[in-house]
């Protein structure tokens, strides 16, 4: 372990690959989990699928580079097919659970997880995927820093799309009327807001950022159908340090996510690396319960 | 007949069905004993999840703890467990039946010490948590301590530990794990029924409706929070040395802290017989294994996306369980009353 701290110290450029990388990860992490943070805000359902919706948008464009079409246009596929199958879940599982305890959107939430891991499971099979894009890697510092020229593109992308979905809920009718239903949802009722189609539309454009998200990460990572609880766990790292309804919080905390995994990678080891996620999500919560408890409040 | 007699009639019948099913389905006793295990998770699971509304995701992480102890006590007191872990599954461990027993039962010991001190560090870090967060949390921690357990080359990493050697015949073998897990479910099932009619269940009722007004009326409420958990931990605990005794081999993903299954199946097995009830974990474990059992084999690969849908549909449309169920529609049944009045006046159209 001390042996890597040293590396990093000695190397200096070690420290801009890993940032660089933490930084294109990072970028997607923050996307995902402004969907989490979305949902959770207008509707508070706690959506334990969504590392799994991600996962599939993933699978989507991965499916058509396999029939020869480029990630490129897998990318608004995916948008499109997971708006269409966000709708269908919200409509058929997320409708019924929304006035109910927490721990239920929780508890369904996974189930719905389970089933579509293993769907994926079933219809890919468990080996990792990618999506190739063909495109050339660059070598920068004298070949110290490689960095594939997809993993800019995807950042330029996932910067694109986080723009046009804060402006969509800033500027936009829809975009005002979901943050007035999250505010008071029996005052946007009274004021002629149909609720119930708000609750739909943001659990449909929260599968669809997810989608984007997924076909990125297809693109410059990997996919595997049972990643997807790493990445529902990523998003409520991010969403409970930042905070709720701060989304510059949860672009910072996303970006941070990314560099401290690789370095937690980096310095105790890959096989480490799955536990600093979950070890980051247990002391970002007992960082919040300290917190509260200056107010005599609990985390709630 | 009247009710005592009834009781006594069916804890009587159940005692000697337990005791009896080892000799007459002699090929299942694994999937018996591992029903009874099931009973232990629900009710172990309901005492926080169902009694005090703390839905924790993370109970299973007592039973690893457990298990982990246990071994390494039973390799420790006469071997040196480093060198064991690293000679790759090659050395195994020939004790005489006294050393093997000896080490057994100070191992079981241990793992429930171990796992009521955990319970109490633990719950201090998780209990200031409300709802959501309290599941997110103890589900983090537990797959948390599954990755560590994996990572440590000192407790065999990801390979595990391989336990000593049952000294007898393997039929001897299995009754005897049979008979250890059911004196302990049954143990449990009485120790709380006993909890629940005091004091205890009245606090942790009161916790589950209102912690701000519990704690009001001057309820401890972190101090019975902690003392539900540490009970829980103490069965789980126990429940983990001797089931990775009965399987031999510990692997720390699939075996001790097997999060997606037991830890899932726990909460669902609870909520499918009804949280909140003596009976209901009990019920709802039963059916669980057996439908499990009977059908998992058969569904080639689809078990999992039935079970997944099986989660939604419970908790979307059947919430409050069979015997939830069950009380609403015979309360007195459950020696509860009911006030007609305040029935016929929150439903007025069912009164006329």
């Amino acid at each position: 372990m001390l042996d890597n701290i040293s590396l990093l110290v000695q190397a200096p450029l070690l420290n801009v690959q890993l940032l660089l990388d933490g930084l294109f990860i990072g970028a997607i992490f923050a996307l995902a989990a402004y969907g989490l943070a979305l949902v959770w805000g207008v509707m508070n359902v706690k959506n334990l699928a969504q590392g799994d919706f991600v996962m599939m948008g993933g699978y989507i464009a991965w499916f058509l580079t396999t029939k020869g079409i480029h990630p490129f246009y897998g990318l608004p596929v995916a948008i499109v097919l997971m708006f269409a199958f966000g709708w269908v879940v919200y409509i058929t599982i997320i409708r019924r659970i929304i006035d109910k305890d927490l721990f239920t959107s929780l508890l369904a939430t996974f189930g719905l997880a389970l089933v579509i891991s293993q769907l994926l499971n079933l219809a890919f099979g468990p080996e990792v995927q990618v999506a190739e894009s063909n495109y050339a890697i660059n070598y920068l510092f004298g070949g110290m820093v490689t960095v594939a020229s997809i993993k800019f593109i995807a950042l330029i992308l996932a910067a694109i799309l986080a723009a046009l979905v804060i402006s969509f809920m800033k500027l936009s009718r829809m975009g005002q009327a979901i943050r007035a239903t999250a505010q008071d949802p029996r005052a946007a009722k009274v004021m002629g807001i149909n609720t119930e189609r708000i609750y739909a539309f943001t659990f449909a454009l929260n599968a669809a950022i997810c989608g984007a998200a997924g076909a990125l990460v297809a693109m410059i990572w990997v996919i595997q159908p049972f990643f997807g609880i790493g990445y529902a766990i990523r998003s409520f790292v991010i969403v409970t340090a930042a905070g709720l309804g701060n989304l510059p919080g949860v672009i910072i905390a996303g970006l941070g996510l990314g560099g401290a995994e690789l370095y937690a990678g980096f310095i105790f080891g890959a096989e480490l690396q799955q536990f600093s996620v979950v070890g980051l999500l247990v002391a970002v919560l007992v960082w919040r319960q300290i917190q509260q408890r200056r107010h005599r409040q609990a985390v709630q | 007949m009247s009710l005592s007699q009834q009781k006594f009639l069916l804890y009587s019948s159940i005692l000697l069905a337990g005791i009896l099913a080892p000799f007459v389905f002699s090929d299942y006793t694994f999937q018996i004993t591992v029903l009874w295990l099931m009973i232990l998770f629900a009710l172990t699971w309901d005492i926080l999840g169902g009694q005090m509304g703390y839905n924790s995701l993370g109970n299973i992480f007592f039973f690893g703890i457990g298990m982990y102890v246990c071994a390494l006590v039973q390799v420790g007191l006469y071997y040196d467990v480093a060198t064991y872990t690293s000679a790759t599954g090659g050395a195994k461990l020939n004790l005489t039946p006294e050393q093997y027993f000896t080490g057994l039962g100070l191992g079981m010991i241990a793992a429930a010490c171990v796992s009521v001190v955990f319970a109490v560090i633990f719950g201090w870090v998780v209990f200031g948590l409300r709802g959501p967060y309290f599941a997110i949390g103890t589900l983090g921690f537990t797959l948390a301590a599954g990755e560590l357990f994996g990572a440590w080359e000192y407790v065999g990493g990801g390979g595990g530990i391989a336990l000593p050697v049952y000294p007898g015949e393997p039929d001897d073998r299995s009754f005897f794990f049979y008979i250890l897990i059911f004196v302990l479910a049954i143990a449990t099932f009485l120790f709380l029924r006993w909890l629940y009619s005091g004091r205890f269940g009245l606090a942790a009722n009161a916790i589950r409706d209102d912690e701000e007004k519990a704690e009001a009326m001057g309820i401890h409420t972190l101090r019975y929070k902690t003392v539900g958990w540490s009970i829980a931990a103490f069965f789980l605990g126990i429940s983990g040395a001797v089931f990775g005794n009965m399987v031999g081999f510990i692997e720390p993903l699939e075996v001790a802290f097997p999060t997606v299954t037991f830890g899932i199946f726990m909460v669902v097995m609870c909520l499918l017989g009804g949280k909140g009830t003596l009976w209901g974990p009990v019920v709802g474990a039963t059916l669980f294994h057996i439908f499990k059992e009977v059908t998992w084999t058969y569904m080639l690969g689809w078990q999992w996306v039935a079970l997944g849908g099986g989660i939604i549909i419970l908790v979307v449309f059947f919430q409050q369980g069979l015997m939830g169920w069950a009380q609403d529609k015979w309360p007195e049944r459950f020696g509860l009353t009911v006030d007609k009045n305040v029935v016929a006046h929150e439903k007025p159209e069912a009164a006329q």
